[in-house]
């Protein structure tokens, strides 16, 4: 619209987006929606994978880094969370959950070191390592799950400042808020120098070190922050969502979604993070309501199950192919049409063909 | 083009309509079951079998006028064998049309580890028909969960048992070494901590191997096997994939197959049949015996199949061990709704989940109410308590001849049953302080 900064190089459509954005989320959806079960089964993951996916925007449609590996670092930080919660006294959950992001960002630094030396391919290779590697310690080591036979562990109950946080509709203001804080934050980042190095870096590195980028600082930053944001991602999606902990919830499966929200969202935007996991997630639970209540008794329903696959499967080729800039890039042509029809007058370019 | 559409509108608007009435017309008592299937991927096959038995049955009930006039209706959600899955459908099954669900049936340990802290809060049953959380067998600590077809623990010491009377008694067990080859999950490691007390008492060598799901690459497990060169194997597996990996190894590294003990969730036909000949002579646990000459089994066939009714594709898998088996699972959820409606004076009417709670704790399945509903000898006779959730405590063990699997011994117990009982009460009542659970009284 207009590109005065109205705070902070924030123009005036970025702050309205945020106050309608949060308007929605914190009095709107509250009001509103009152099943459990969107709380629950939709919204609180819905977010929370959303936030792993930001964390995997940084370091690949930001830094340009080809990782593969970011349930391990939510493995990390929900397995994190559990102990500092079990094991400090005292221990306050937003306290517990940011210490937690910080665990999985020192496994980030750790596990993007061979970013330093190999690119592309083969560093997505290299850092499938993570994957392996984080959960295979947590299986092997007891004490991470608290020597229990099973293997899963029941995550505790989110009490802050004494008042506990444990139907569908509380957690889900805990996750929005933590959420919402991490995403300014995020596009804080990649709007400022911090961002603008990773796409300095991400678009060529060689020329972004002659210009004084230290390469190491960036793509170790990167890989730190991403495992943050992941991190803090799996302790909500293990205490809000699951209410378990288990290592085998964060397996390479969880990975390659997060990959491709990323992929199908958008490389290179935080809107792209939210659209691409809502896609990703909700997709299947959609076709999987519509087979069995359309279909239901009709079709064999073994045939309807693997139909749901086929179906989602041939949707990702179709989007890829008619717009491989992700849905984020659908959606800007979508308000960019309006925008035309609203203003006939002004003379705004033809959007450019790509 | 637009005409088209109109005319498509208009006739789905009238279909709707038709439908939207046609429900209402027929104002009938129902319960309402939740169907959290598994059809697709690595572990379809105990999926398809055993969901397709409990729809199965659920036909036959309402074709032969419901349970004291109650339909029963269902709707089914795909959970892949995922615990995160399992989680987004129990909360999508759980109320339909105002009807909440009574029961939840995971048909995996991880799934049901997944959802049992949501069972009292929201007062459904979890019916873990020989699976899931062992120490739940304490009703006073897990009042809304059963393990009514015998849990892991007994299990593992039934096969034990066997092992011992192979070699001629427990004391020629000393010495003696197990490999427990299991898959990474919660229900792999599940037995464990039973086995490895009962190994210590006997003096036998206990060395655990683990396999990430889904289990289909094994080759390194079977090297280090055979390195260890042990007496028995015992197989914790799941999906046929991984179950008949597993044999095939076995065969290759030469070891007898008659020294390997299939845990219930690898010991059917369709674990066995695509590793062909290196399943000869494997050993399975059996908690619900296959066989399609029980009466009710029988009459499923006719006249739900008959009336081309029937949940399987294949006709030839009814009578197989994951059918029969979720038969009998479908079984105690409708002698649950019959007692619940009979306990609180509600003949004929649909019930809540605290009394089919009640219906499914005091179930007493007799030889004679076996035979009665037409499956004498397919699972062992058993009575659940307030105090004691877990049903016979009793396993069968069979044998693979190449075709079929043969029963080698009776419903057998384990050596001690009473020890087994005190470590499910010691891990209940563990599990119980940690959580701040006062166990309920039972007296």
């Amino acid at each position: 619209m207009n590109s005065n900064f109205l705070f902070m190089g924030y123009t005036r459509s970025d702050v309205i987006n945020l106050v309608v954005v949060l308007a929605v989320a914190l009095i709107l959806i509250p009001l509103t929606i009152e099943s459990d079960y969107w709380y629950a089964s939709i919204l609180i993951p819905w977010l929370c994978l959303a936030l792993a996916a930001v964390g995997q925007q940084i370091v690949m449609g930001y830094a340009g880094q080809l990782a593969l590996g970011a349930a391990g670092f939510m493995a990390a930080g929900a397995f994190a969370c559990f102990n500092l919660i079990l094991r400090v006294p005292y221990m306050p959950f937003p306290v517990a959950l940011m210490l937690s992001g910080l665990i999985a960002a020192a496994f980030g630094v750790l596990f993007g070191l061979p970013s330093l030396r190999v690119r592309g391919i083969y560093l997505m290779v290299a850092t499938l390592a993570s994957q392996f590697f984080i959960v295979w310690m947590i299986d092997k080591f007891g004490w991470f799950k608290n020597y229990d036979t099973s293997g899963i562990i029941t995550a505790q109950d989110i009490v802050i400042f004494g008042k506990p946080f444990t139907t569908p509709l509380e957690m889900y203001l805990v996750v929005v808020v933590v959420v919402a804080v991490l995403t300014i934050l995020a596009i804080n980042m990649t709007r400022g120098s911090t961002g603008r190095s990773w796409m300095a870096v991400r678009d060529m590195d060689i020329a972004a070190e002659s210009m004084g980028i230290s390469l190491l600082r960036t793509k170790l930053q990167a890989f730190a922050i991403s495992a943050f944001f992941c991190g803090v991602a799996g302790a909500l999606f293990a205490f809000t969502y699951l209410k378990s902990l288990e290592p085998v919830a964060f397996d390479i499966k969880l990975s390659f979604k997060i990959l491709f929200m990323v992929i199908l969202g958008g490389l290179g935007t935080i809107s792209g993070a939210f659209i691409g996991a809502a896609f990703i997630l909700l997709f299947p639970v959609v076709l999987n309501s519509l087979g069995n209540n359309v279909f239901h008794g009709a079709i064999d329903a073994t045939i309807i199950s693997a139909a749901e696959q086929v179906v989602f499967g041939a949707l990702i080729i179709v989007f890829m192919i008619y717009e491989p800039l992700g849905m984020t890039k659908l959606w800007e042509n979508v308000k960019q049409r309006f925008r035309f029809k609203r203003e006939p007058k002004a003379t705004l370019p033809k959007p450019q063909v790509t | 083009m637009f005409r088209r559409h109109m005319h498509l509108a208009a006739a789905a608007v009238a279909l709707a309509a038709v439908s939207a009435t046609a429900i209402p017309a027929s104002a009938q008592e129902t319960q309402y079951f939740p169907v959290a299937s598994s059809r697709v991927g690595p572990y379809s096959a105990m999926g398809t079998g055993y969901y397709g038995a409990q729809i199965d049955y659920m036909n036959y009930v309402n074709m032969n006028g419901g349970v004291n006039g109650v339909m029963l209706t269902w709707q089914e959600c795909e959970t892949e064998y995922n615990a995160v899955k399992t989680v987004e459908c129990y909360q999508r099954l759980l109320e339909k049309d105002g009807q909440r669900i009574v029961v939840f049936d995971t048909l995996g340990t991880p799934g049901a580890y997944a959802v049992i802290n949501r069972m009292a809060e929201d007062n459904v049953v979890l019916a873990q028909y020989g699976y899931g959380r062992t120490d739940a067998a304490d009703g006073r600590v897990w009042p809304w969960v059963f393990n009514a077809a015998s849990h892991y623990w007994s299990q593992i010491a039934v096969k034990m048992k066997f092992m011992a009377e192979q070699e001629g008694g427990v004391e020629n067990m000393r010495g003696k070494k197990i490999v427990h080859l299991h898959i990474d999950s919660a229900y792999g490691r599940e037995p464990l901590p039973a086995m490895r007390k009962i190994a210590e008492d006997w003096g036998v060598t206990l060395v655990e191997i683990s396999v990430p799901p889904p289990g289909l690459e094994q080759q390194s497990q079977w090297l280090q096997i055979r390195r260890e060169r042990p007496d028995w194997v015992t197989f914790w597996g799941a999906g046929s994939g991984m179950n008949s990996t597993a044999m095939t190894n076995a065969a290759r590294v030469g070891f007898p197959r008659n020294r390997m003990m299939y845990v219930t969730f690898g010991a059917a036909e369709e674990d066995m049949f695509p590793a062909g000949d290196a399943a000869l002579g494997t050993y399975a646990m059996a908690n619900a015996l296959p066989g399609q000459d029980y009466p009710l089994v029988k009459a499923i066939k006719e006249q739900v199949y008959g009336a081309g009714k029937g949940n399987l594709s294949d006709q030839s898998r009814i009578g197989s061990v994951y059918w029969n088996r979720g038969l009998g699972a479908a079984v105690m959820w409708v002698e649950a709704l019959k007692n619940a409606q009979e306990m609180h004076g509600k003949v004929g009417k649909a019930v809540t989940g605290p009394e089919f709670r009640d219906g499914y704790e005091a179930l007493n399945m007799t030889e004679e109410r076996l035979e009665e509903i037409g499956i004498k000898g397919m699972i062992a006779p058993f009575a659940i308590s307030c105090e004691n959730h877990e049903g016979a405590g009793k396993f069968a063990v069979m044998q693979w001849n190449g075709e079929k699997f043969e029963q080698i011994t009776g419903w057998e117990a384990p050596l001690d049953p009473g020890y087994i009982r005190q470590l499910v009460e010691e891990s209940a009542a563990k599990f119980a302080s940690e959580n701040n659970i006062t166990p309920k009284s039972c007296s």
